[in-house]
């Protein structure tokens, strides 16, 4: 029962973690909360749905090809909706504008879609594995291995390559990073076309997972991964990482041992009770303020 | 032939006007010094320089090309580089990394070649690594190039934002202040190390400097700002000896 349940809170909260590497990179770099970041996850489950339901692709080209879609909105909405306003306008509006497209996108989807909930077509034989006494299902395992897989691509690719240390670089000082020859701007884009691709795959996932996709999914996926991520200490990659995952466990703990009703509120509760007990998060660096 | 020119360069900052009709003209390979009181408008006069700030009048020409609203990233890769008064790295990142995110700017290959690691990044990177690696030498900072920046000692944070602004492969090296905080031998130490870059790089170096000592002893002009004008300019004998920069130095009826 508890292991079961375990590989139950790991699967929910790799989704998690997925959404929340998207808000702690961004916010690494620009100190801004992407709002927008649920909907772009909720456009990437809908890209998905559209693909396999259109073209009857399988899981992984679903995954690629929702990701790549992503990648491109992502990349759309910053430079439309936040860098007008970067350099020229308070963090305030930059953050108004994040909510502005986040109603946007979900509005439009409703639009586009109806309100109601769309079922996913079957895209594979639900198959359960046996561990012991532990039963998981094949989603489950495709979940837990494409996130961690993609969570050690992302690791590799901001410790090793060129770009990831620009990152690293622009998330330390992005003046000094700009003054260093890096061109800051395309550094942000590659920072959300990443964090999208995420949260896509996140969305396509999530979306056959629990059989469902609707327009407003965003909104209260995009809010728990924002809580992970500031479980984890916003801005820090691996902290995003390990509260999406605590996060996820909790919640499905709460709900096997507690009561179900209590789902929604443990988040939240735990964002009210990190902000107060240890706002830098788990693995956040406690900042001190410049004078 | 001039490397730099400014042209009647003003800065206002809401109604200050932090600087007032500049001119300057830096020569190859020259060093040359800015001095002045707190608040000349010394920074200021990087600030606009790399970019940051566009003048509220005048023109900047570097190597024959205007810079007046080009974005600071380019005007870096253009060949101006700069240190800060108050230290600036990625102190997240190792000494290597520090100085290797410099070159990245003005490295051909771009980001996602790297990512997709072709052979013709991999040999960039490789020749970045060298370039780095030498440039640490240099500096004499090669066998802590794993720590992270913000684990050295104040001297060899201040040599290391040398070594980065260095691997832009720059003209024009702004030092802001490079000698604070360093006690005499450290500050021997730094102006061999700002004669040695200059004959090995054969660039050009403006220094923004308070200790009297270090700026006489190797720039070859010197200017100084009070309240955000030029009053004086020439040799560090010259400078020495006018009445003017006495006056802002010591006050008026010293």
């Amino acid at each position: 029962m508890f292991f079961e349940q375990l590989i139950n809170g790991l699967t929910l909260g790799s989704t998690y973690a997925l959404i929340a590497l998207g808000y702690t990179m961004v916010y690494g770099i620009v100190q801004l909360i992407n709002f927008a970041h649920g909907e772009i996850y909720m456009f990437g489950a809908f890209a998905g749905l559209f693909l396999v339901a259109a073209f009857g692709v399988n899981i992984f080209w679903a995954l690629l090809g929702a990701m790549a879609f992503c990648m491109l909105l992502g990349v759309v909405v910053e430079r439309i909706a936040y860098r007008p306003l970067r350099g020229k306008s308070s963090r305030l509006s930059a953050l108004i504008s994040a909510i502005g497209v986040s109603i946007f996108l979900s509005t439009l989807m409703a639009l586009l879609r109806g309100t109601n909930t769309t079922r996913y077509p079957q895209v594979m034989s639900d198959k359960t594995f046996h561990l012991g006494s532990v039963e998981v299902s094949s989603m489950q395992v495709i979940i837990l291995l494409v996130s961690a897989l993609l969570m050690v691509g992302l690791q590799l690719m901001i410790q090793k390559t060129r770009i990831g240390k620009a990152m690293r670089a622009c998330s330390q000082d992005i003046d000094a990073s700009a003054l260093m020859g890096i061109n800051v701007n395309r550094v942000i884009s590659f920072t959300f076309a990443i964090g999208s691709a995420l949260a896509a795959a996140g969305g396509v996932m999530v979306g056959i997972y629990y059989n469902a996709v609707w327009p407003y999914m965003g909104t209260m996926a995009g809010l728990k991964a924002f809580s992970a991520a500031v479980l984890g200490g916003i801005g820090s990659v691996p902290g995003a990482m390990v509260g999406g995952l605590t996060l996820g466990v909790m919640e499905i703990m709460g709900v096997a041992y507690l009561s179900s009703s209590y789902k929604d509120a443990i988040a939240f509760a735990i964002l009210i009770l990190v902000l107060i007990v240890r706002p830098q998060g788990l693995m956040g660096q406690k900042i001190s303020k410049k004078v | 032939m001039s490397v730099l020119t400014l042209e009647c360069i003003s800065q206002e900052f809401g109604g200050l006007r932090a600087l007032d009709s500049v001119y300057l003209s830096i020569e190859e390979k020259e060093i040359f010094g800015i001095i002045g009181p707190n608040g000349a408008g010394k920074t200021t006069l990087f600030n606009i320089i790399t970019g940051i700030y566009v003048p509220t009048e005048g023109s900047l020409i570097f190597n024959g090309q205007r810079l007046n609203n080009v974005p600071a990233y380019e005007i870096a890769q253009m060949g101006i580089a700069r240190t800060f008064q108050n230290i600036r790295l990625f102190n997240k990142l190792s000494v290597l990394d520090n100085v290797r995110t410099g070159s990245y700017g003005v490295s051909h290959s771009g980001f996602m070649a790297g990512m997709l690691g072709l052979p013709s990044s991999r040999r960039e990177e490789k020749k970045i690594l060298s370039n780095a690696l030498q440039l640490l030498e240099l500096v004499d900072l090669a066998d802590k190039r794993y720590e992270y920046a913000d684990n050295l000692s104040y001297g060899e944070q201040r040599r290391l934002e040398i070594a980065r602004a260095l691997a832009l492969e720059p003209k024009l090296l702004l030092l802001d202040e490079p000698a604070a905080g360093m006690n005499s031998t450290e500050k021997e130490e730094l102006m061999r190390l700002i004669r040695i870059i200059r004959e090995q790089r054969q660039l050009s170096i403006i220094l923004v400097e308070h200790d009297m000592n270090v700026v006489m002893n190797i720039c070859e002009r010197i200017a100084v700002l009070d309240y955000g004008r030029k009053i004086a300019q020439g040799t560090p004998e010259e400078i020495k000896n006018d009445d003017a920069v006495i006056q802002s130095y010591l006050g008026a009826g010293a």
